[in-house]
């Protein structure tokens, strides 16, 4: 097969007496009359099925263009609720719906928006039960999920389907933008054979997200998905678009087709869907703590200690961004600095630390009694469960 | 030959938080190595104790991909740049803990 774009339905399904409203002609008259897009364009746009997986950062922007670009069926697919930490980048969600699961509040928005238009709002947890039956009724697959078992996930079962899937993903203010699944092109699993092990995952440290980030990166995605449908430009099959907010820079890599590739490959030996969670080495949504065994402190005995004018020193082990948010007035040490600002810790005195949920704590802990500490403990559950069960004015974040 | 290499956000953090390190090599290995030399902590992300390039970081020469030209043989001139480019997952979701 060419690699050159196809529309996901040819034009002969254009003579089955689809055509626009007079509604519909005013709604859309700047794409009308551009010659790219045009009335061919058009009804393309008009008959195409796309499937958005996540309606988080990427899918937020992807919902809103689509729609309002006149994707005759857009279907969704989450199982999340809106909560306030959304609200600062998914810009389909206003302060209203926080608590409204994401699909609802999507779906309304976007049949406000497009009430000419079908939405499927599928309120599932994407799985590789449901992923075959769900993705045959679509002619695009857009990846905006936040997980790398999902994305091999939606890769491998869109190229068991031979589906297109417009890939997009974003960490702190890089992005990467991609189309995978074309007959002649790569797909994720060239690109990265094995997701990283969860101990190489960057941590919360290391997290977060520029908020516009994903409205860049989506918009680019719903760019490439517009383009596949009308049949027009050239995609990003077997291009890398990498992008850069703080340097302001996109660059682009070649992507090649792995012969060898298990799933797309010439001899492919993953032939049906698997569990990825176990090919992506964890249980469930969080990696496993690899730290274990480690004495710890309730927030309500650490409050009951210190107000019974126990001497306790508090170690926070979080970076200084994090302490400007919020802290229990403990003696700053970002964990991966503490190998060589042990000294400033004194071993004899009984150490409390903690950090944001109680993880790297629990690593400094480890790290600490290796170094001979004896005196230590990790505040359970971090500053967060500080917040629960003895001081709520402290925010969570 | 002095290359620049591209230090990618989540690896920013074990490379004295650079967006790049010019170092001088013939190769990407040799490129490599210079890099984590200087980076210690870098090392373990980019190899596995094998020593091989671990399978969630791929490494570009401008833009070439090193698996389909020598991979670490792959010699590189004055002036070229290496990209270290790690696979990232992030859609939308915050600190996962």
């Amino acid at each position: 097969m060419a690699t050159k774009i196809q529309a996901p339905r040819g034009p002969a399904d254009d003579s089955s007496g689809l055509s626009l409203s007079k509604e519909e002609i005013l709604r859309y008259s700047r794409h009308l009359i551009m010659p790219e897009v045009g009335m061919e364009g058009q009804l393309k746009l008009k008959q195409a099925r796309v499937l958005l997986i996540g309606t988080g950062g990427l899918g937020a922007p992807l919902g809103l263009y689509l729609a309002a670009a006149g994707v005759g069926q857009i279907g969704l697919v989450d199982f999340d609720v809106v909560d306030f930490t959304n609200l600062q980048r998914q810009v389909l969600f206003g302060t209203s719906d926080v608590g409204r699961p994401k699909i609802t509040a999507a779906a309304d928005r976007l049949r406000n928006l497009n009430p000419a238009i079908r939405i499927d709002a599928i309120e599932t947890r994407l799985s590789s039960e449901n992923a075959l039956e769900l993705f045959r009724d679509y002619d695009i697959i857009v990846d905006g999920t936040d997980n790398f078992p999902t994305r091999y996930l939606v890769n491998d079962a869109c190229i068991l389907l031979s589906k297109p899937n417009v890939y997009g993903s974003i960490f702190r203010f890089e992005g990467q933008i991609t189309v995978f699944g074309y007959p002649d092109g790569p797909c994720y699993r060239c690109l990265y054979p094995e997701p990283p092990p969860p101990g190489l995952v960057p941590s919360c440290a290391e997290g977060g997200v520029l908020g516009v980030l994903p409205g860049i990166v989506g918009t680019i995605q719903a760019a490439e998905t517009l383009k596949l449908i009308i049949g027009k430009g050239q995609p990003l099959i077997g291009r890398l678009l990498l992008f850069d907010a703080l340097g302001m820079k996109f660059r682009e890599l070649k992507l090649r087709k792995n012969p060898d590739c298990p799933v797309c490959g010439t001899h492919p030996s993953v032939t049906k869907l698997i569990d990825y969670a176990e090919f992506c080495g964890i249980r469930g949504e969080e990696a496993p703590s690899t730290v274990t065994n480690i004495p710890e402190i309730t927030p309500t005995e650490l409050k009951s200690r210190l107000d019974h004018g126990d001497d306790l020193y508090i170690l926070d082990v979080r970076e200084p961004h994090e302490y400007q948010i919020c802290n229990l007035h403990g003696h700053l040490i970002p964990l991966g600095e503490l190998p060589r600002r042990v000294h400033e810790l004194d071993s004899s005195r009984e150490i409390v630390a903690h950090c944001r949920s109680g993880k790297r704590s629990a690593e400094a802990v480890q790290f600490l009694q290796k170094a001979g500490f004896r005196k230590i403990w990790n505040l359970k559950g971090g500053i967060l469960a500080w917040s629960d069960e003895v001081d709520p004015t402290v925010p969570k974040y | 030959m002095a290359v620049k290499v591209i230090i990618p956000t989540p690896l920013r953090a074990y490379a004295g938080k650079q967006e790049s390190v010019e170092v001088q090599a013939t190769t990407v290995a040799e490129a490599l190595s210079a890099v984590t030399t200087k980076f210690s902590e870098l090392k373990k992300h980019l190899f596995a104790e094998d020593g091989r390039l671990r399978s969630f970081v791929n490494v570009y020469v401008n833009d070439e991909d090193i698996r389909y030209l020598e991979k670490g043989q792959t010699s590189v001139k004055a002036g070229d740049t290496i990209s270290i480019v790690p696979s990232i997952a992030g859609g939308a979701r915050g600190p996962a803990f």
